[in-house]
């Protein structure tokens, strides 16, 4: 009897609320933002020496802060691994997962979630120490192959073995940081994971100079911010805080020229981004100058691509797929119109 | 007409009535409330995904598995693992811990400090440190694949694990086999003839010796009568790395080791307790009858101090197949590893992927409990 009513007691404060659509009204009632990010990848989201939060998806998170409280630094960053990130955006832990997360069909159809707008587009590369003398992937029949657990670059390389014919034994670990202390130890001759995350790897290595990336690209990895599915208003907001970044770098305002565009500029579109025009802001429920702000405390999509992984950084990546569409690449963002 | 409540009993029999009632109908708004929302998110459900392709490689399976593999599969491979690290779990922190146990209570003052030693230290460091410790043990003191120590030129231990040969049994292999099963009838009934011998006449036989003699002989014996049908391949240096024979991954060593010398501790305190809770009348008589410390051992204290630890070890066991649940930390492909791990990953069906592994655990454990304790009933002592 005493152990019935105790199990009910028990099970009643446990009760799980029932989650609301309205995750921009939770946001501003919290006054924070809650945003996934991954829990170290140099250049993408890293805790650096002071705590502090770097990379290009933890600078998303902050223009997102901006656009929706007012304040880049309004941010609560949850580290999560591969294996968490869905669950923790699906049960609502986080607002927003912008967590280098490949979009593919499965998961924006059977997940619940859905991707707003790509950050960067990648693609799955492997490293090799160059002790091992291999050249091309195609040299790789046979070999140990270290992968974080729970990603596309895991099915990836399953189905380019498969392709090619090739063998290969997979060893998967639960974080970036386990594959690479295990690469390093030489437990396996190969690590693979998206181009970027490869040369992020690098950097951390102990004798960086001692391993080589090779050539070889074998899938499309649009890297995207991902939100719960349902709430349209959200993922509104998600999508056009992106967009704004890539349309500030097109028109070429950034964080030190971008009052000097909003008090001067003619530029029909620029006005309508920064508020000066237009109810551009208000239809996603915010006030006038959303994008301004995002633009003012983060700044635009080059900058935080320079800042983080571009060429005066350790990483020194090209803009590649990543230029803007008039410039050789295929970043691109509908008009603000 | 309310009388009737004023009875205790009855009042008690309604109470816990409604108390179930609630308790149910609480269950069944967490159940729809889980299931409404599941829809909303269009979040797929259901066990279709059982069938679906996997797409991802597992390291080591007992059973043949490649990426075309269905999610199923995966489960089974999960499920072997498990099970092949808890048997050799239980059999090494069985023996460990029986050895350790009995040198605690040692009158040889270094090994029951030793002992006292082992187990304060490794019953207090928390498993999953210990686990990831041995892990980076194995990873960081054994040579690459090119410099691995050879033993002999059979064995081979680097950092990708150790490589041993693997019988191929050929076609008169069952000779050896039938050799074999000869050597056990005749060790056991030449014991008991033994046994015979000494109720009645007082004489020894070495019968512990002798079958062990015969054990090894005789499938030797077999072998090359039946014209050596057993070959072994062995592990050779090919392209990455090692090729053919068997061989043990460092994630199973170290998760190995790491469950065996923790549960030891644990198995060890078992024993000495029971070994401390045979009467002291018990040892004095073994001593009075002039029996040697090993036979007072042997044949007095410990039939009796096993008994008492059955039920404690079983405890143990139980909680070492639980804990190799903790290989997700080295990437051992267990059930949670692979199952609830990657595969729920691949396929975010998380509710269905944790009820199944939660009640394959549950399942696991209650059939062990359930021999386990078969066993301890048999070995109670009967009272007469």
């Amino acid at each position: 009897m005493k152990k019935v009513l105790g199990l009910s007691i028990i099970a009643a404060l446990s009760a799980v609320m029932v989650l609301d659509a309205g995750t921009l009204e939770d946001v501003k009632k919290a006054g924070i933002l809650k945003c996934g990010v991954n829990t170290g990848l140099p250049g993408f989201s890293e805790a650096d020496s002071r705590g502090r939060w770097r990379g290009l998806d933890v600078d998303y998170c902050r223009a997102l802060a901006a656009v929706v409280l007012g304040d880049a630094k309004k941010v609560k960053f949850v580290p999560l691994n591969a294996k968490e990130r869905f669950t923790a955006l699906q049960s609502g832990e986080i607002d927003v997962l912008s967590r280098n997360t490949t979009n593919t069909e499965t998961r924006d159809s059977a997940l619940g979630i859905n991707f707003a707008g790509v950050m960067y587009y990648d693609g799955q590369g492997f490293m090799v120490p160059k002790a091992l003398g291999v050249k091309s992937a195609r040299e790789l029949d046979g070999a140990t192959i270290c992968i974080q657990a729970g990603t596309t670059t895991e099915l990836n390389l399953a189905d380019y073995f498969r392709t090619h014919n090739m063998k290969f034994k997979a060893i998967t670990f639960d974080t970036n940081d386990q594959v690479n202390k295990a690469f390093e130890a030489g437990r396996c001759d190969v690590v693979t994971t998206d181009a970027s995350g490869l040369y992020a790897e690098r950097t951390k290595m102990k004798n960086p100079e001692k391993y080589l990336i090779l050539p070889d690209i074998i899938s499309k990895e649009p890297l995207a911010p991902a939100v719960r599915h349902g709430d349209d208003r959200w993922f509104d907001i998600v999508k056009w805080t992106r967009n704004a970044l890539i349309t500030a770098e097109e028109k070429g305002i950034g964080m030190k020229n971008v009052d000097e565009a909003k008090s001067k500029s003619n530029d029909p579109e620029t006005k309508r981004l920064l508020g000066v025009e237009g109810d551009m802001c208000k239809n996603i429920g915010l006030d006038k100058e959303c994008f301004y702000r995002a633009i003012k405390q983060v700044g635009n999509y080059s900058e935080i691509f320079e800042r983080n992984i571009g060429s005066k950084t350790p990483l020194k990546i090209e803009r590649g797929l990543n230029a803007l569409w008039n410039k050789g690449g295929i970043l691109y963002s509908p008009p603000f119109r | 007409m309310l009388a009737f409540l004023r009875d205790e009993k009855i009042r008690g029999v309604i109470y816990q009535i409604v108390a179930i009632v609630l308790f149910m109908a609480f269950l069944f708004y967490i159940a729809q409330n889980t299931s409404c929302n599941i829809e909303r998110r269009g979040i797929k459900t259901g066990f279709a995904f059982l069938d679906a392709t996997a797409g991802f490689d597992i390291t080591e399976s007992p059973i043949s598995f490649s990426p075309a593999s269905t999610h199923l599969k995966v489960f089974e491979v999960g499920v072997l693992n498990t099970l092949i690290v808890s048997f050799w779990g239980i059999v090494f922190s069985s023996l460990l811990g029986l050895l350790i146990g009995v040198g605690r209570l040692s009158s040889n003052w270094l090994i029951s400090r030793l002992s006292a030693l082992y187990i304060e230290i490794f019953r207090n460091i928390p498993v999953l440190l210990q686990i990831l410790f041995w892990y980076n043990v194995v990873l960081a003191t054994l040579p690459s694949v090119r410099q691995s120590i050879d033993i002999f030129g059979v064995f081979h231990i680097n950092n990708r694990g150790l490589f041993m040969p693997s019988p191929i049994f050929g076609s008169g292999a069952w000779i050896v086999l039938a050799f074999f099963a000869a050597a056990v009838a005749i060790s056991f009934f030449v014991k008991r003839w033994a046994h015979r011998r000494q109720d009645e006449t007082g004489e020894q036989f070495p019968i512990v010796l002798f079958s062990l003699f015969v054990l090894i002989l005789f499938p030797i014996v077999g072998y090359f009568v039946a014209g050596q049908p057993v070959e072994f391949d062995y592990p050779s240096l090919q392209g990455f790395n090692f090729k053919g024979g068997r061989s043990w991954t460092p994630e199973f060593m170290a998760l190995l080791f790491a469950l065996s010398i923790y549960t030891a501790t644990f198995i060890a305190e078992a024993i000495r307790s029971g070994i401390e809770a045979v009467p002291k009348g018990q040892k004095e008589a073994a001593k009075s009858l002039g029996l040697s410390p090993l036979q007072e051992l042997r044949f007095v204290v410990l039939p009796q101090a096993v008994r008492i630890a059955i039920p404690s070890i079983i405890n143990q066991y139980l909680n070492l197949i639980k804990n190799s649940s903790l290989a997700a930390a080295i990437g051992y492909p267990e059930l949670v590893t692979i199952f609830a791990g990657t595969s729920l990953n691949q396929t975010g069906q998380a509710l269905e992927i944790l009820l199944i592994t939660m009640l394959t655990y549950l399942l696991i454990s209650l059939v062990v409990s359930a021999i386990l304790n078969w066993f301890n009933a048999k070995m109670k002592i009967k009272e007469r």
